[in-house]
């Protein structure tokens, strides 16, 4: 590489290193700025995305009139209305948050909506012929079943709110990550500016890592480990008492 | 004592008639199947007795009472288990309970002496998907038995097994009957099935369906093991394929 690209532009891995280790203090303080950001950002998206797709899971005419009009404000880049936010809402936490829920609460309320109304139509019917209520269909059927889309939701989310926290932060700001990033690299820091890349694309891992560890705490039975399928081949395992060919 | 009793029921779906002055009645403890071709009608006037659909005309009566389009009375199974893949078996089996807001420990502790019962051992704390077809619908039918220990309905419960599977869940469902005494309507289109489990068959057929005839099936219960071998057998055969 060396003579194509200065190496003050692109470091070598030993630099970035070095770079993250000397930086860590600071580092350590702009992370905890923008993982405050994210949690409570991904926190209400979450709260808001849910709350959207019971509703129009609910209200058919919800659904008809509102649908349309979420999908609009996914075609808006988010980098077009963070320095609005930021006129509006001022350089404090504010405006950073409501570009979170604004990015996050979508495959949230994508995901959770398809679960719900995806959920078995004969099961619903047999929900019914019990007696169930609306609510008790709810919350025995519709949620349990559409809880694979909701993570797959909840995971995009999560990589979502770090970005979103990220580029707010990038667009005016007194801390957190983004604001450290338009530092390093107004001082042509560019080994810096890699290593809080790399910090960056971290700690989405690890919000996703997490988002991972809780499905598999919330569906033990989606992740059954083969070898315990019952009988298989689909035959009734006989029992001498019960089964005799007639 | 009449345990069902269904009376005129007629329905149609957009000006197509699907079921005509339909009657029939389930005496208590009884297997009664409605045995008629596929898509005859039979899965509409089960949702019909079940209340899930409104009758353009007649009336369902349990135990004497009108529950006519009043869902909740009557137990309701299908082909399909419909077992619930994120509720172990035990939860799945005591729904029904919970549903009518039974504590979800005192749930499990009422199901659990009928696991032995429908050969169910051991499956308690197991998801559906590690069970076995036949068991699945096992567990189902005792969800359905949990629901309503009075009366139920099965819709063609045992078409989706294999043949092995369904001759031996025959077995199994005879036994269990004997010893639980579940007052049950059973449609079905296998009339080898009708005769060797119902005390009583309607023959549903006809476009909008009608019951074309009755038949009761004499031979005692519990039934021989060879039964479906005998003349009776295939003289009872007979009758239903000449009114199909």
């Amino acid at each position: 590489m060396t003579g194509l690209v200065p190496s003050y532009m692109l470091p070598s891995p030993v630099q970035v290193i070095k770079a993250f280790f000397e930086d860590i203090p600071l580092l350590i303080e702009n992370s905890i700025i923008t993982l405050k950001e994210a949690f409570i950002g991904l926190a209400l998206g979450v709260g808001v995305g849910f709350a959207a797709a019971v509703l129009m899971d609910a209200f058919e005419i919800l659904y008809k009139a509102f649908y349309p009009l979420l999908i609009i404000t996914q075609t808006i880049p988010s980098v077009a209305i963070a320095p609005l936010l930021v006129l509006w809402f001022g350089y404090e936490m504010t405006p950073k948050i409501v570009l979170i829920v604004i990015s996050t609460f979508f495959p949230v309320t994508v995901g959770l909506l398809e679960g719900l109304r995806g959920a078995d139509k004969d099961a619903v019917g047999l929900m019914r012929s019990m007696g169930a209520t609306r609510l008790q269909i709810f919350r025995y059927v519709k949620f349990p079943s559409s809880l694979p889309q909701l993570f797959s939701g909840l995971r995009i989310a999560a990589a979502y709110s770090v970005v979103g926290a990220v580029i707010s932060e990038w667009l005016g700001g007194f801390g957190g990550l983004g604001v450290y990033m338009t530092r390093v690299k107004k001082a042509f820091a560019f080994d810096k500016m890699f290593a809080v890349i790399f910090l960056i694309s971290a700690i989405s891992l690890c919000l996703m890592a997490l988002v991972e560890f809780s499905e598999k705490k919330c569906m033990p039975y989606r992740f059954i480990n083969e070898k315990n399928v019952g009988s298989g081949a689909g035959g009734a395992s006989p029992s001498p008492t019960t089964d005799r060919l007639r | 004592m009449k345990k069902l009793e269904v009376k005129n029921i007629s329905k149609s779906f957009d000006g197509k008639a699907v079921l005509r002055d339909v009657s029939l009645e389930l005496e208590s403890g009884e297997i009664v199947s409605l045995l008629g071709v596929s898509g005859g009608g039979k899965t509409t006037l089960f949702n019909v007795i079940s209340g899930l659909l409104a009758p353009d005309s007649g009336r369902v009566f349990l135990d004497g009472k009108d529950i006519t389009e009043s869902p909740g009375h009557i137990g309701y199974m299908l082909q399909k288990d419909l077992l619930l893949p994120f509720r172990t078996i035990e939860d799945n089996v005591s729904l029904p309970l919970t549903l009518r807001g039974t504590k979800k420990k005192e749930a499990r502790a009422a199901v659990s002496p009928y696991f032995a019962e429908f050969g169910l051992e051991g499956t308690q704390k197991k998801f559906p998907s590690q069970l076995s077809g036949g068991m699945r619908q096992r567990a189902a039918l005792l969800r359905t038995y949990m629901f309503s220990g009075d009366a139920c309905l099965l819709d063609e419960p045992f078409s989706a097994l294999d043949t092995l599977t369904k001759s031996a869940m025959h077995g199994w469902y005879l036994d269990v009957m004997e010893k639980i005494k579940l007052s049950t309507l059973f449609i079905t289109h296998d009339i080898d099935e009708a005769i060797l489990l119902s005390d009583r068959i309607y023959i549903l057929s006809g476009s909008p369906g009608e019951i074309k005839g009755e038949i009761v099936i004499k031979e005692a219960k519990p039934r021989r093991d060879d039964f479906s071998l005998t003349p009776e057998f295939l003289e009872y055969k007979k009758i239903i394929m000449n009114l199909l």
